[in-house]
């Protein structure tokens, strides 16, 4: 029997085949159904796309490696939904191109971040974490406050996002630019469409303390707050038979 | 510098030959174009970018392309690129192993600083200076110890293993340069990027879509010098180490593919998105992420295992059945392990179920690779004594068989339950990352450079037990603050005072690893300066006088093919 195994010894295409199919079988039989099993993500109302600051606050958050120390992903044990609040769905990262359920909780999880603590809260936190929580070992980012946000490929990244499946609409793309600028604008929520194109409860207002400029910071702190809060949990059957997964 | 160690073990070879032709040899015009074109692309992209972050790579990227048609010229013009096909391509191993002690030391150090940083977050971090920050360097250390240090020593070791147990040279004429510095452009592009803020945050999968395609492009390069050079091997039979190197060389290409498989924002933007969402994206990204655990951190490094220890301790290997057994079982059930990362998410509970099932499956045959490893010593077990790099190996295995063992018990959900998201974690990826992959790959350097630079022996044995049992401390101390300090958290994440209100705030479990962290540090910098002898040591050795006799060195030998069964 063991001189079969000379056929993948003596012949280099032979064993290149038998690790190519021997390697592709665990992964097609796990990840592929992912795609096509409909009770893999839950139907819930509220999830939507981010708005075009949350978007540029979400690259910041990526940029700066928050993923690295904290979670976003809430994990149906009682401590834990008793800590965050409501265990993650899975309906709830959707429309996260990457994922950002991360691995490791350095810091605590933020998945429901949003709208626990205030602007200020944050603006001060991000500044010097310190400041706010004398134990903590966070990084402090006040470069953010101090750097204006790049924002010249905001129509693109919208147009990126939709060509991987978020559903953004033409208008929304068409004005991109125009509902980024009217989210930090305290004064434009009588006036813009932004809440029409995205929601009733889009936080609008300034972020970071500093009305005059729109900073890194301002993004960052808007992805924040956005955090868990779109999926109304009243009107969520957890225990109905098409969300037991 | 390493440019001009490279030309010089060329020019060196040259010398003993006479030159065969005199044109400039078709692979190098080839090479020439090829990068030629890449500096006109990518000044081009840094003229016309709108996005700082891609002007950034474009003035890097325009710099290695400008210096290496350099490189080439000067080749060309002093005839370093015709060779001695009679002879093997030690050249760029001797390069690989210089690189692979450089990105180590630099790794490991960055691991330390942000060690650091988590201890004493008042005096290194600085506000002003956002690049410093953890979050940006966490990825520098992970990308700078597994694929520069691991990736270089995977690389440069295949090099020599191929050639050796094949009796053949290296096919592809300059081809293997290429390999070597196209890899390091890679290293360097994606260390200039995650402290400059590019990144996919795709756990040790970082690096944005333009630098993605440049790693394929080397890849592919890479699969084809390693194939080239079984096709013109004088064996009939592959030798087990090679099936190893074949095995994560194709894999890791696959993985690579699939997971960084994004829709960039614009040609001349840094930034993609990933072509898949939330619970997809979870399960590819870990998919990639265990089996960039299986294939490169063991399946490669299994492969140096098989070639160094037989060859130092002079045996044959334990069992052929055993490796036949275990290789197929092995790269088989690892790519199922995966999900084990995703226990109790919003990864639908099957996925989750048959992740933890091949988990602990998965313990067999990685055990059978520690038993086919410890039991080639047999016969030779005194070498432990009298041969520190046959101990450092050795323990390396030991190392293997601990996290190998723990890695199926932490996928078990109701352990998950606990450990996921604490610092056990990260203790259990350095008892197999310092213990195994570190030690594994030092011994195996330690083997090569008296063979590639024509030495007798090592500079010094005793700097060689120094390294050994300074690192060996150091990863104890390194592990055990992690298993405390990751248990402690997640108990104390889940207690309950006698009301069944939460007996901790977040925070509190944060102050109470302070002890744990400071530990921890002095682990990772015991590690280091084991590191930082072992350099010294075989910068000494290289510049020791010269074997005189130039009979054929005894590592010209392959291992045996059949074992004594």
């Amino acid at each position: 029997m063991w001189k079969k195994h000379e056929k993948f010894e003596r012949h280099s295409l032979w064993l290149i085949i038998g690790i190519v199919v021997t390697v592709s079988i665990g992964g097609l039989i796990e990840i592929a159904p992912l795609f096509w099993v409909e009770s893999t993500i839950e139907e819930v109302e509220g999830v939507r796309p981010y708005t075009p600051l949350e978007l540029a606050g979400r690259d910041i958050y990526i940029s700066e490696g928050c993923y690295n120390c904290h979670s976003q992903m809430i994990r149906p044990l009682r401590d834990e939904v008793e800590r965050y609040g409501h265990y993650s769905l899975a309906a709830e990262s959707m429309y996260d191109h990457p994922f950002q359920w991360g691995s490791k909780r350095t810091g605590p999880d933020l998945a429901r971040v949003g709208g626990k603590y205030s602007n200020d809260w944050h603006r001060d936190h991000l500044i010097n974490p310190r400041a706010v929580v004398p134990e903590s070992n966070m990084p402090p980012y006040r470069f953010l406050a101090e750097q204006d946000l790049d924002r010249h490929a905001i129509r693109a990244k919208l147009q990126a996002m939709r060509a991987v499946g978020v559903p953004y609409t033409n208008d929304q793309i068409a004005n991109a630019e125009a509902d980024l600028l009217a989210q930090v604008d305290p004064y434009a929520s009588q006036t813009s469409d932004l809440r029409r194109r995205y929601d009733a409860r889009v936080n609008q207002g300034d972020f970071d303390g500093d009305p005059t400029r729109l900073t890194k910071l301002d993004a960052l702190i808007a992805y924040l707050q956005v955090l868990g809060t779109m999926v109304d949990f009243r009107t969520y059957q957890a225990e109905s038979p098409e969300n037991l997964r | 510098m390493a440019v001009s160690i490279a030309f010089e073990g060329i020019a060196r070879q040259m010398q003993t030959t006479a030159a065969i032709e005199d044109k400039t040899p078709t692979d190098v015009v080839a090479l020439f174009l090829t990068v030629a074109g890449i500096a006109v692309l990518a000044l081009l992209g840094t003229a016309f970018t709108d996005d700082p972050a891609f002007r950034f790579h474009g003035y890097i990227m325009t710099a290695l392309a400008v210096l290496a048609l350099s490189a080439m010229t000067i080749g060309v013009s002093n005839d370093a690129f015709r060779s001695d096909q009679s002879k093997y391509a030690d050249g760029v191993i001797r390069a690989g192993v210089i690189a692979t002690m450089f990105w180590g030391v630099i790794g490991m150090a960055v691991g330390v600083f942000i060690a650091a940083q988590l201890s004493w977050p008042n005096q290194l971090y600085f506000p002003e200076a956002g690049w410093l920050n953890f979050g940006r360097l966490r990825p520098l250390h992970t990308s700078g110890v597994v694929f520069a240090f691991g990736g270089n020593a995977l690389i440069c070791t295949s090099f020599w293993v191929v050639q050796r147990t094949t009796k053949a040279r290296l096919a592809g004429g300059v081809w293997p340069w290429f390999v070597f510095w196209g890899y390091q452009a890679f290293i360097v592009l994606a260390a200039t990027g995650y402290v400059a803020g590019i990144t996919q945050s795709r756990e040790y999968a970082e690096p944005e879509w333009y630098v993605d395609l440049w790693l394929t492009i080397v890849w592919v390069a890479y699969l084809l010098v390693f194939l080239g050079t079984l096709w013109k091997r004088r064996e009939p039979h592959i030798y087990v180490a090679n099936w190893f190197y074949l095995a994560f060389i194709i894999t890791i290409a696959v993985l690579h593919l699939v997971n960084n498989a994004a829709v960039p924002v614009g040609l001349l933007e840094a930034r993609s998105y990933s072509a898949f969402a939330g619970v997809q994206d979870a399960l590819t990204q870990w998919w990639y992420g265990h089996n960039a655990v299986g294939f490169f951190l063991t399946a490669g490094f299994l492969g140096m295992m098989y070639y160094f220890v037989p060859k130092r301790v002079e045996r044959p290997v334990y069992s052929y059945r055993l490796s036949i057994v275990h290789f197929w079982s092995l790269i088989f059930i690892y790519i199922w392990a995966g999900p084990h990362h995703l226990h109790f998410t919003a990864l639908p509970q099957w996925a989750q179920t048959l992740g933890m099932t091949f988990s602990i499956m998965l313990w067999m045959p990685s055990w059978g690779g520690m038993i086919n490893g410890l039991m080639t010593l047999s016969g030779a077990w005194d070498k432990l004594r009298t041969d520190p790099v046959v101990r450092m190996m050795v323990v390396a295995i030991a190392f293997y068989g601990m996290s190998t063992f723990e890695g199926p018990l932490m996928s078990i959900r109701t352990v998950n339950a606990l450990s996921h998201y604490t610092d056990w974690t990260v203790g259990h990826v350095h008892s197999g990352a310092l213990g195994w992959v570190g030690f594994i790959s030092f011994g195996a350097v330690y083997c090569l450079v008296p063979w590639l630079w024509k030495k007798d022996r090592l500079y010094s044995n005793a700097l060689v037990e120094w390294h050994f049992w300074i690192a060996t401390t150091g990863i104890l101390l390194y592990i055990t603050a992690m298993w405390v300090s990751g248990i402690m958290e997640g108990l104390m994440w889940r207690e309950y005072t006698p009301d069944g209100f939460l007996a901790n705030s977040f925070i509190e479990t944060v102050a109470a690893k302070h002890v744990e962290n400071v530990i921890r540090t002095i682990g990772g910098l015991m590690f280091l300066t084991g590191t930082v002898i072992m350099s010294y040591n075989l910068w000494r050795t290289v510049r020791m006088p010269s074997r005189a006799d130039a009979s054929v060195p005894s590592s010209t030998i392959p291992p045996q093919l059949q074992p004594a069964e």
